[in-house]
């Protein structure tokens, strides 16, 4: 194995590491204005005075934003603190219309969580550091020809909460599960949409290594512009790789903050942090501090829906699923509450498991759908299964079945119905045998003479014949019962 | 007593302000006197006061989150250095 193969690395050097999330919240309008936030839109036409910073202008702040900040916090096992406060950050950028960005600094809205992380050597908890509303910046277009910049400030004042986690994560398969969790929690809360490609969910990463086995942090490095769950990845592990080989040859690793480029798979030097902004923080004058009575924390705790956690525990407690079908089912929000739906629709919930996972799950992929669009209601899931578990059809038949319904919204109940189902009467499956005999006596006699092969022949008539409707269990048996009844009459 | 050229000139750039050497003299003098004049502050005994940012006592008013209308772009570009119609245009920063 070669020095720097990761398992290498790890085996002399632990890695640390801390993510920060950037979460967009589902509100219709910005932050501090009524501007709509939604995604896209001619450049410049979701601005209004506030959030161009024209001077004379006050933010009031979005009451949905709040409440679904106090979600993020509460879904996060945070305290939510009774007094936070916006401060200004301040810097230049052109995004930036004001020259600063409101954000909330030593006081922030939550404090102290922790996300649960299934793996599948381990489940562990992973800490949060604070959650933090601010608000975003705008967006900048960089013209290499002209040298001129286009801002467009549509984005600028989108609510975000900023989700810092703490160092508790040691390799890339840790990050990228805690982002997973991390999102799969913000959609199952309902307070963002989780879409990596639109930015509504954005990843920062802090990285360092220490000799393993000791305690001492070694300087760390904060890795941006990683935009998909593959590239926390790569970047991570593109970073361990170089700290590695720097601090094996003798190099000191700088505190900075590198760029991660999707194009190479590496991080560049962005700037060091010694030349890095200092922000000079204080209270925004325009912005009481936020005050929340525990009422409308005990108001937003009530209507919180499940956490992946607790539909992870219930598939196990109550459907008996294995941790990899549960992973599976509950890896989006929509997915689990289909597959439950399902099963208290009347559906044996490991058969529904499997069909979920075996057919519906092709399915979309193949079709291209996500699961909120699947043509099959749960509702008619469960009656086909209900069909099969009942012997009514045969699992080939359901699969067919399904497949009217998936293309032509066929009703399972009316197909069996017009099959038939399953000729499963010993009475009459001993018939189509005998039929079977006389229609291929040359092969009921090779059977006979003891070339036994040739029963999955005749039974494959017999299938062909019933049109796939016989009981193939009994119709085989039976079958093999006929012929060497036919045998002891002959003698 | 004034402050450090140092201090001078790195407010200067966080403030993207260009200074020239007699300048950062004269703004090391003049800071140094407000800071003087803030610091009587320290002479009094805070120990047992918190900070205080906010006169007011009452909590920070809240909005529905109902859309309000934006700017017609044109409006919105009005005040722009340059605008190409669409865009706000400023000098390429990176």
């Amino acid at each position: 194995m070669s020095r720097y193969a990761m398992e290498s690395i790890l085996e002399r050097w632990e890695p640390v590491i801390g993510l920060e999330v950037h979460a967009q919240l589902k509100t219709r309008t910005k932050i501090f204005c009524g501007c709509p936030t939604n995604f896209g839109g001619e450049p410049n036409t979701h601005v209004c005075p506030v959030c161009l910073g024209h001077p004379g202008t006050l933010p009031v702040l979005n009451q949905s934003a709040v409440k679904m900040a106090i979600a993020t916090g509460l879904g996060l096992h945070c305290t939510v603190t009774t007094e936070s406060v916006f401060a200004r950050k301040n810097y230049f950028y052109p995004d930036l219309p004001k020259g600063y960005q409101i954000s909330q600094f030593d006081k922030p809205i939550c404090t102290e969580g922790w996300l649960e992380i299934v793996l599948p050597e381990r489940t562990f908890r992973a800490g949060i550091e604070r959650v933090h509303m601010e608000e975003d910046a705008g967006k900048n277009l960089h013209d290499a020809q002209t040298g001129l910049s286009q801002v467009d400030f549509n984005r600028t004042g989108v609510p975000l909460v900023e989700i810092v986690g703490k160092p508790d994560l040691h390799s890339a398969e840790e990050a990228m599960a805690y982002l997973k969790e991390l999102r799969n929690i913000l959609r199952y809360l309902d307070v963002c949409d989780g879409n990596l490609e639109e930015g509504s969910f954005r990843c920062d990463a802090n990285v360092s290594i220490r000799p393993s086995g000791t305690e001492p942090l070694g300087t760390r490095v904060e890795i941006k512009n990683i935009n998909s769950f593959r590239n926390v990845g790569r970047a991570l592990g593109y970073e361990i790789r170089r700290q590695a080989r720097a601090l094996e040859s003798g190099d000191a690793i700088v505190l900075e903050t590198r760029l991660f480029d999707a194009d190479t798979g590496q991080t560049q030097s962005m700037r060091s942090k010694e030349e890095s902004a200092d922000y000079r923080y204080f209270p925004d004058p325009d912005l009481l501090p936020l005050r929340l009575d525990q009422t409308i924390i005990e108001e937003v705790r009530s209507t919180l829906p499940p956490l992946p956690e607790d539909v992870r525990s219930r598939f196990n407690e109550q459907y008996g699923l294995r941790p990899y079908d549960i992973a599976v089912l509950t890896d989006e929000k929509d997915l689990a509450l289909f597959y439950e739906e399902i099963v208290t629709s009347g559906a044996d919930a490991l058969a529904a498991s499997k069909w979920v996972q075996t057919e519906v799950l092709g399915r979309l992929s193949g079709d291209k759908l996500t699961v909120s669009d699947c043509p099959v209601p749960p509702e008619r899931i469960a009656r086909l299964l209900t069909h099969q578990s009942e012997g009514r059809i045969t699992g080939k038949m359901a699969k067919d079945i399904f497949e009217k319904m998936w293309r032509e919204d066929a009703d399972p109940d009316k197909e069996v119905e017009q099959i038939g189902g399953v000729i499963s009467d010993d009475a009459d499956l001993r018939r189509i045998c005998g039929e079977i005999a006389t229609q291929f006596p040359d092969e009921t006699a090779q059977f006979l003479a003891g070339k036994t092969k040739v029963l999955g022949f005749l039974m494959g008539q017999l299938m062909r014949q019933t049109k796939g409707k016989a009981d193939p269990k009994k119709a085989s048996k039976l079958l093999r019962e006929t012929l060497e009844a036919i045998g002891t009459e002959g003698k | 007593m004034p402050i450090s050229h140092e201090d001078v000139e790195h407010v200067a750039k966080l403030a993207r302000l260009q200074l020239s050497a007699a300048e950062v003299e004269q703004m090391a003098q003049e800071l140094g006197t407000i800071l003087d004049y803030v610091a009587r502050l320290d002479s009094l005994d805070l120990d047992t006061v918190d900070p205080n940012f906010y006169e007011a006592s009452e909590n920070l008013p809240q909005r529905e989150d109902e859309p309000q209308d934006s700017l017609p772009q044109s409006d919105a570009l009005e005040n722009a250095p340059d605008d190409d119609g669409c865009f706000f245009i400023v000098p390429r920063v990176v």
